[in-house]
C-alpha cells in the first residue's frame, strides 16, 4: 500500500479506512484543472499523470512516444529525468517507488525501448513494487504487421506484470490510467504496463479523469478474518519457541511498528528477510536480523528450531528456507499475507490469514493487550541469546589479510558513518549485497533497497538515482560490485547532468565474486569466466562523467575516504579495492538445510570460521596470480620441478 | 481423495488477450492443459473458459489462487467434484469402404450421433457426449481406421442449477 497507510493511526477501523483510500489518486483526481478540456490523447496522458499527482518520472523518448514527450514539454508539474538506457529508467522509477512508497512512473518508446524495460519490470514484479510503465506502440492500423519498431510488449511482459493494457481507444485513456495506478499500488503492489498506440496519442478527447475505479474482478482483501486472528492469538499463547518471520510485506504495509510492538509485548524474537531490512530497527533487542542463505547462524537456528513461525508478509523463499524438507521441522505456521496465493504455496500454514499485515497485527496487539496473557518465552530467549553470543557474524580475529581492506570491516565502518535516520542504502547483487545486508544498520523502512526476488545485477545504481530523486534530503549510498556497476554505469550521465548526488561505493574484487565463491566451494575452484581483471579505471570513468572519485586500497585510508565521499556535494564514486577471494559467510549451501551452514564463526572454538572438514579442503584461498602465473614462460628447470612434484 | 485432473470453469472479462493470460499462467506454473474451450456467456462482457488441467489438489489450489490474482478473472469454479455436466463435441472421419458403411452408420445411430459428410471412402460422424461415450465410439471406430479426429474441448456446468 502507499504511504497513506504507513502513517495511519493504529486503531483497527482507522487502519481499514486508510487502506481503502490507498488506491485513490495522490493528486487532484477529477478536480484537476484540465478536467473537461478538449485535448489530444498525448496531452491526456500527461493530464492523467498530473491528476494522479505524479511529480517525477523517468524515461527515454522515441518515435512512437514523441507526441507524449511533446505534451510533457508543457507540464509544470512533472519533473522528467532522462535516463541513458530504458532499463535504467525503469530501475530508477523502481528505486523512487521503493524509497518513497509512491508509484514509480516510466515512459519509453516502442520496440527496443519497450523490450529494454523487461528486466526492470520483472525486478519490480518479484519484489512487489508499484510501477506504471508507459510504452509507445505502433499505430493501431499496423499492429501485427512487423512494422518498424513494433514489439508485442504486452505479450512479452505478461508473466511479469500485475496487469497490463493495450489501449484500444482514446476514450478509455483516462479510465485506464486511473485503473493502472489503482492496481499498481493496492493489494499486493506490482508493475502495470500501459501500451499506447501512437495514433491514439494524436486523437482528440474531452479529458474526464475519474476518481474511482470499478473493477469487480479486483477486490483485494484487507481485513483479516477475525476467527483466524483469534485462532492465531490462541496458538501464539500456547507456543514456547515462537518467532516472527518478517518479509518485505511488512515494509509495504507499513507494519514495522506493529511487528516491533507485538514482539516487545509478547517477547517474541524477530528474524527478517533481505526485503524486510529496516522494517524493525537493527538495535531492537529482539531483532535478530537477516535470516536465510547468508543470514546469521543465530537467526537461522531461531527460525529452524522454532515451534511456531508467524510469517508476516514473507513468502518462504528458497533463499530463506534452504532445503524445504528439513526446514523448521517442529514449527506450526501462522501465515499473514495480503496475497492468498502466497499462503500454502511453499509451506503449509496451519493458520492462514489473508489481509493487510498492519491491520491484522494491530488486532492481535489489541487482543493481547486486553487479555493480558502471553507465551512464556524466557527459556527460548535465553537459548537464542546464547547462540547470538557464540556465533557472531564477524570477529576481527578472522582477518585473513591484515594489509588489505576486509569487506566485512569496510561495510561495518560504512555503517558507522551513515546516520540510519537520514540515509538510504541501495545495493547491487552479489557478495557486496550480502555484506551490506549483514553489516549496515537500518532503523526505518524504505532505507535499504535491494533486488531480492530477481537478484538483478545492474539494479542498484539506477535505483539509487531514483531513490535520491525521491528523497533529495537523504544521503543515498549505492553499495555496488565491480561487475554489477558495469551493467548500468551509463546512468552516471543521468546523475551528473541532473545533479543527483548519489554516492557509489564499489566493492572492487575484480571478479564476479558471488559466482566465484560458488565455484570455489562447489565447483572445485574451476573459475570459469568469473574474473573481471583488468577492470576499467573507475576513477577515470568518474572523471569522464564529471563525477568526483577516488580509489582506496589501504585499510588505514578508508576512514578518511568515506568522510570525503560523504562530505562532497555531488555524485561520488569510491572504488574500494578488496581481496579477490573473500567469501561471504555464513553460508547455507544451495539446496542444503539451514542447519548445514558453512563458515559461521564459533566463539567457543577460538572464533574461527566453522567449515566442515571436507568443505574446508576446498575453501583454500587461491592467491591472486603472481607474475610467474600471469606470464606463463616456463624454463626447463621449473618444468622438471613440476614433473617431480606430480 | 486427491484427483490428478481438475475441471476448472473460469469466468473472465471478454476482452482481447484474456485467454492468453489465463492459459499462460497455467502453463507458466508448470501445468498441462488437457482440454480447453472458450466462449461468451449470457453476459456478453464475460467469457467462460473451461479447462481440464493435470494437477493434484494442492497444485490445483495454487493454480486457482494465482488465477484469482489476474485482474481479468471474475470467478473460478472447480467442477471436478461437483458431479457436473460435461460435454464435448467430436468429429470422426472414419474409413468406410462401401461394404462396411452400414455398420458404421449403425454404430453412429446407437450413440445418437449424426453422419454429417459422406465421401468415397469415408464417413464423417458428429458426436456429442461425455468422456465415456466418446471414448466408446472412438474405440469402435478405430476398428475401421480413423482418418482424423477433431474435438472442441470439454465444456462443463454444475448440476442442480448451482450457479457457476
Ligand atoms: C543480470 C544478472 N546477470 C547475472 C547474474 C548472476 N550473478 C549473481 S552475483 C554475480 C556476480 C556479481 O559480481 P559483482 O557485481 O562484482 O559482485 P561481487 O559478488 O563481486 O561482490 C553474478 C554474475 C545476476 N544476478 N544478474
Ligand atoms: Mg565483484
Amino acid at each position: 500500500m502507499s504511504n497513506a497507510v504507513k502513517h495511519s493511526a493504529s486503531t483497527d477501523s482507522k487502519a481499514a479506512l486508510t487502506v481503502a483510500k490507498a488506491g485513490a489518486p495522490r493528486g487532484l483526481g477529477s478536480k484537476n484543472p484540465k478536467q473537461g478540456q478538449k485535448m489530444t490523447g498525448a496531452e491526456a496522458v500527461i493530464a492523467s499523470l498530473e491528476a494522479e499527482g505524479v511529480d517525477t518520472m523517468f524515461g527515454y523518448p522515441g518515435g512512437q512516444v514523441i507526441k507524449i514527450y511533446d505534451a510533457l514539454y508543457n507540464s509544470k508539474q512533472i519533473h522528467h529525468v532522462l535516463a541513458r538506457h530504458e532499463q535504467g529508467a525503469v530501475h530508477e522509477a523502481d528505486g523512487y517507488a521503493r524509497a518513497t512508497g509512491r508509484v514509480g512512473v516510466a515512459l519509453v518508446t516502442s520496440g527496443p525501448g519497450a523490450t529494454n524495460t523487461v528486466t526492470g519490470i520483472a525486478t519490480a514484479y518479484m519484489d512487489s513494487v508499484p510501477l506504471v510503465v508507459i510504452t509507445g506502440q505502433v499505430p493501431r492500423g499496423v499492429i501485427g504487421t512487423d512494422s518498424f519498431q513494433e514489439s508485442d510488449i504486452v505479450g512479452i511482459t505478461m508473466p511479469v506484470v500485475k496487469h497490463s493494457y493495450l489501449l484500444q481507444s482514446v476514450d478509455d485513456l483516462a479510465t485506464t490510467f486511473r485503473e493502472a495506478f489503482h492496481i499498481a499500488k493496492t493489494g499486493r503492489p506490482g508493475p502495470v504496463l500501459i501500451d499506447i498506440p501512437s495514433d491514439i496519442a494524436g486523437e482528440e478527447v474531452v479529458f474526464n479523469y475519474p476518481d474511482d475505479v470499478n473493477i469487480p474482478s479486483y477486490r483485494p482483501t484487507y481485513r483479516g478474518n477475525a476467527k483466524q486472528i483469534r485462532a492465531a492469538c490462541s496458538r501464539i499463547r500456547r507456543s514456547h519457541r515462537p518467532v516472527l518471520y518478517v518479509g518485505g510485506g511488512a515494509i509495504i504495509s507499513g507494519a514495522g511498528e506493529e511487528v516491533a510492538e507485538l514482539s516487545r509485548m509478547l517477547q517474541i524474537p524477530i528474524v527478517t528477510t533481505l526485503m524486510a531490512k529496516g522494517a524493525v530497527p537493527f538495535d531492537d533487542p529482539l531483532n535478530l536480523g537477516l535470516v536465510g542463505m547468508h543470514g546469521s547462524k543465530y537467526a537461522n537456528l531461531t527460525l529452524n528450531k522454532s515451534d511456531l513461525i508467524i510469517a508476516c508478509g514473507a513468502r518462504f523463499s528458497d533463499r530463506v528456507t534452504g532445503k524445504l524438507g528439513s526446514f523448521a521441522p517442529d514449527a506450526d505456521v501462522i501465515h499473514i499475507d495480503i496475497d492468498p496465493a502466497e499462503i500454502g504455496k511453499i509451506r503449509e500454514a496451519q493458520i492462514p490469514i489473508v489481509g493487510d499485515l498492519k491491520g491484522v497485527l494491530d488486532s492481535m496487539i489489541t487482543a493481547f493487550a486486553k487479555s493480558k496473557v502471553k507465551p512464556d518465552t524466557k527459556a527460548w530467549l535465553e537459548q537464542i541469546d546464547g547462540w547470538r553470543k557464540r556465533y557472531p557474524f564477524y570477529d576481527t580475529a578472522v582477518v585473513e589479510e591484515p594489509n588489505r581492506i576486509v569487506p566485512e570491516l569496510a561495510l561495518a565502518k560504512l555503517a558507522d558513518k551513515l546516520d540510519p535516520d537520514t540515509s538510504i542504502a541501495v545495493t547491487e547483487v552479489g557478495q557486496h549485497q550480502m555484506w551490506a545486508a549483514q553489516f549496515l544498520k537500518c532503523r526505518k523502512p524504505r532505507t535499504f533497497l535491494s533486488s531480492g526476488g530477481l537478484g538483478t545485477m545492474g539494479f542498484g545504481f539506477p535505483a539509487a538515482i531514483g531513490a535520491k530523486v525521491g528523497c533529495p534530503d537523504k544521503t543515498v549510498v549505492c553499495i555496488a560490485g565491480d561487475g554489477s556497476f558495469q551493467m548500468n554505469s551509463q546512468e552516471m550521465a543521468t546523475a551528473a547532468i541532473n545533479g543527483i548526488a548519489v554516492k557509489v561505493v564499489i566493492m572492487d574484487n575484480r571478479a564476479l565474486g558471488m559466482v566465484r565463491q560458488w565455484q570455489k566451494l562447489f565447483y572445485h575452484q574451476r573459475y570459469s569466466f568469473t574474473e573481471l581483471a583488468p577492470n576499467p579505471d573507475f576513477v577515470k570513468l568518474a572523471e569522464a562523467y564529471d563525477w568526483e572519485g577516488e580509489r582506496v586500497s589501504d585499510p588505514k585510508e578508508l576512514d578518511a575516504a568515506y568522510d570525503r565521499m560523504l562530505a562532497s556535494d555531488g555524485p561520488y564514486l569510491l572504488d574500494i579495492s578488496i581481496p579477490r577471494d573473500q567469501s561471504v559467510f555464513p553460508m547455507v549451501p544451495p539446496g542444503k538445510a539451514l542447519s548445514e551452514v558453512l563458515g559461521a564463526i564459533d566463539r567457543n572454538d577460538g572464533a574461527t570460521r566453522q567449515i566442515p572438514e571436507e568443505e574446508a579442503a576446498t575453501v583454500k584461498v587461491a592467491p591472486e596470480p603472481s607474475d610467474e602465473e600471469l606470464f606463463d614462460i616456463e624454463d626447463d628447470a621449473e618444468a622438471d620441478e613440476k614433473e617431480d612434484a606430480r | 481423495m486427491s484427483r490428478d485432473k481438475h475441471v476448472l470453469s473460469v469466468l473472465v472479462e471478454n476482452k482481447p488477450g484474456v485467454l492468453s493470460r489465463v492459459t499462460g499462467l497455467i502453463s507458466r506454473r508448470g501445468f498441462n492443459i488437457e482440454s480447453l474451450s472458450v466462449g461468451p456467456t449470457e453476459d456478453p462482457t464475460k467469457s467462460r473458459v473451461t479447462a481440464i488441467v493435470n494437477a493434484d489438489d494442492v497444485a490445483y489450489e495454487q493454480i486457482t489462487k494465482q488465477l484469482h490474482k489476474l485482474v481479468s478473472v471474475h470467478k473460478i469454479t472447480d467442477l471436478t467434484y461437483d458431479n457436473a455436466i460435461e460435454r464435448e463435441l467430436v468429429l470422426f472421419k472414419v474409413n468406410a469402404p462401401a461394404e462396411r458403411r452400414s455398420e458404421i452408420i449403425e454404430i453412429a445411430n446407437v450413440f445418437r450421433a449424426n453422419i454429417v459428410d459422406v465421401g468415397k471412402s469415408s464417413l464423417t460422424v458428429e458426436a456429442t457426449g461425455d468422456e465415456g461415450k466418446l471414448k466408446g465410439m472412438e474405440d469402435l471406430f478405430r476398428g475401421y481406421g480413423l482418418k482424423e479426429i477433431t474435438r472442441t474441448g470439454k465444456i462443463a456446468m454444475a448440476r442442480n442449477s448451482k450457479e457457476v
